[in-house]
């Protein structure tokens, strides 16, 4: 089960700085591009779009997914190296 | 062909696959029926979750109404998928290494509890009742305007169908139903975007299509904000709601998200915790095919429709608008005897009444599609209602087979018989949830927000501390999901619903701090960490055995497979 000498609170640290960071762009593509600032940004365009509305309706889902899936890289080579990966 | 005939053939056969799919993936033993035999591949669950969270609201509303919101439309885009994130990073990997059968498990077992079981299991069965009834009126709603048959046969057949595939099969056959139901919700939603998008853009992809010009030149987004103004409504790409309340109803929603215990079970399903947090990832990317093309579609639609309809003749309008005039979707009032249609912002000159599933039901129609894309898109509402219906049901027989029955009232129960009773919840419960589609309440439109709303309030705060807080107890966690479930309660019943207080002083300047009902789940999920914490450290540290659950459950290793012992 958990191996010998593995260090819990460096892994669990560890875990928790990469949540602060992810989170961090969570909240900042969504509440702060596409709600908070929204009317600043809105004076920039990106082709048709004014980049306000395109955070909110468009960006801040890209980044959703892209986030997960960061978290995935990262926590599977985080497991390995902490050697508490299921495999 | 017809476009009735069509829809036969196209909902007959998506009909026969899922009842040959529930029948090949019958449940054998309890593990089958509440998580799948936990052997679902995360690609497959990835599907799975999309569909059971994709409802029939998501299909046929969620397009209509942004149309006529604009930008505030956004509190859904982004809050029915932000919460996507949460639920990855914070909740499924430890849930599924917790490795148990259902939400009030784990509630109860964290905070060593039956009473924060059964306010868990409360919880839950509110909050499912509350999404099962309005997808049943949508199988009833879809079946009767495509069929032609009346709403509660509509409804009835509806519930015979999931009855077969939810009773017979539990979890795994309604994990393979919703994969197949996924794909044929995703497809159906998709062609009549494409073709839009290339007829009014020239773009394929309709995100795209979205910011691309028009045919004369103009941007997509500028005409409509443009057409908007002239008609009197405030600019498709500004809102008009306070930024506080959007922030407060996204937050609401994308917490809510992550707290509802028909996609937290989902995440039990999958064999490992690593598939767990990579099958959080499928899901969102297949939930994002449509939450980012749903936005387009509904900028398409109302500038389809504005140029359509505004300042026409009424006798020279298209077929389309006569077919759905006899539903009663739209209607048109002569107000000033000239014979046109003037399609306004003030009520009192408007002539044009619209109802908001329109743009996604008849969309096809008003694009002049061919008609196997319109008999498509009812054969993928049908998908969405049914597969969010089965996956309520499924939460709803377990909290009272398990939750109640087997951990509370009846521990010596054997395999076999839970599995029977859990046969029996989800049948009664069908036949509870038809009864609310055929005679719905009042109130269900404003309960979605209350489902919403409760799950942020209650089962948010306390599976999160429960992980990243060793010290909480059951004092701390009890308190907390019951202040934070009342406070949120009476807001909704005062401001929402009127049931409680007098009417005229529960009017929007009434509202506090300007949050409406709709956003105020925040707010109790707010009071509810407080008020947590606050007690937790004023009683007891819970029990050792329970300190090391919680270290074990923040490592993957060791995971092994969901089991309810």
């Amino acid at each position: 089960m958990t191996p010998k000498n593995f260090d819990k609170t460096a892994y669990w640290r560890k875990n928790l700085k990469y949540l602060a960071i992810l989170l961090s762009i969570w909240f900042f593509v969504s509440y702060l591009c596409g709600i908070v600032f929204v009317d600043q940004l809105n004076t920039i365009r990106m082709g048709g779009f004014k980049l306000g509305f395109w955070f909110a309706q468009q960006g801040a889902i890209y980044v959703f997914v892209i986030l997960i899936f960061v978290y995935v890289r990262l926590m599977n080579k985080l497991d390995k190296e902490f050697n508490v990966n299921e495999d | 062909m017809s476009i009735t005939i069509w829809t036969y053939i196209l909902v007959g056969v998506t009909f026969a696959l899922y009842i040959g799919i529930a029948i090949w993936s019958r449940a054998g033993s309890t593990k089958d029926f509440y998580v799948a035999g936990g052997g679902v591949s995360p690609l497959a669950n990835g599907m799975a979750t999309a569909a059971d969270w994709m409802s029939a609201a998501s299909f046929i509303s969620m397009a209509g109404l942004i149309s006529f919101m604009g930008y505030d439309g956004s509190i859904y885009l982004m809050g029915w998928t932000g919460g996507y994130v949460l639920l990855a990073l914070l909740l499924a990997p430890y849930l599924r290494k917790f490795g148990k059968f259902t939400v009030p498990d784990f509630i109860g077992d964290r905070y060593y509890s039956n009473t924060a079981r059964t306010v868990a299991v409360v919880c839950a069965l509110f909050v499912s009742f509350t999404y099962v009834a309005g997808q049943m009126r949508g199988v009833g709603v879809v079946f009767s305007r495509f069929l032609e048959v009346d709403i509660n046969t509509g409804v009835i057949i509806g519930m015979a169908i999931v009855f077969f595939y939810a009773v017979l099969g539990g979890m795994k056959g309604i994990t393979y139903t919703q994969v197949a139901q996924f794909c044929v919700l995703i497809f159906a939603f998709m062609v009549p975007a494409f073709f839009i998008s290339i007829q009014m853009t020239d773009t394929i992809l309709p995100q795209l299509g979205f910011g691309a010009k028009m045919s004369d030149g103009v941007y997509l987004l500028d005409k409509l904000d443009g057409l908007q103004k002239e008609l009197g409504f405030a600019e498709y790409t500004s809102g008009s709601k306070s930024k506080l309340d959007v922030f407060f109803i996204t937050a609401a929603l994308m917490v809510g998200t992550a707290g509802l215990p028909h996609v937290i079970v989902r995440f039990f399903t999958v064999p490992k915790v690593s598939d767990a947090r990579k099958s959080a990832g499928y899901a969102l990317a297949f939930i994002a095919i449509l939450y980012t093309t749903a936005p387009a579609i509904s900028a398409f639609a109302k500038t389809n429709l504005i140029e359509t309809v505004s300042n026409t003749a009424y006798s020279e309008l298209p077929d389309w608008f006569s077919n759905w005039e006899k539903t009663g979707l739209i209607g048109f009032e002569d107000k000033n005897g000239d014979g046109l249609v003037q399609y306004l912002a003030d009520p009192k000159t408007n002539e044009l009444m619209i109802d908001q599933d329109i743009m996604v039901l008849a969309n096809p129609e008003i694009a002049k599609l061919p008609n196997w894309v319109i008999a498509l898109v009812a054969a993928g509402g049908l998908a969405a209602a049914l597969s969010t219906a089965a996956g309520l049901l499924l939460v709803i027989s377990s909290s009272v087979s398990h939750d109640l029955l087997k951990k509370q009232y009846m521990p010596n129960m054997s395999d076999k018989a839970e599995l029977l009773a859990a046969r029996l919840s989800s049948f009664v419960a069908v036949c509870v949830a038809g009864y609310f589609g055929i005679y719905p309440p009042g109130f269900v439109a404003s309960v979605v927000s209350l489902a919403f709303g409760l799950a942020a309030a209650s089962f948010f705060p306390a599976i999160i501390l429960g992980i990243f807080n060793k010290r909480m107890n059951k004092e701390g966690a009890i308190a907390g999901m019951v202040i934070g479930l009342l406070i949120t309660m009476y807001y909704i019943a005062r401001f929402r619903l009127h049931w409680i207080g007098d009417d005229a002083t529960a009017t929007e300047a009434d509202w506090w701090f300007g949050i409406s009902p709709e956003g105020f789940g925040t707010v109790g999920m707010i009071v509810n960490f407080v008020v947590s914490l606050v007690i937790s450290k004023f009683t007891p540290a819970p029990p050792e055995d329970v300190q090391e659950m919680v270290e074990t459950i923040r490592i993957p290793s060791g995971a092994g497979e969901a089991t309810g012992h």
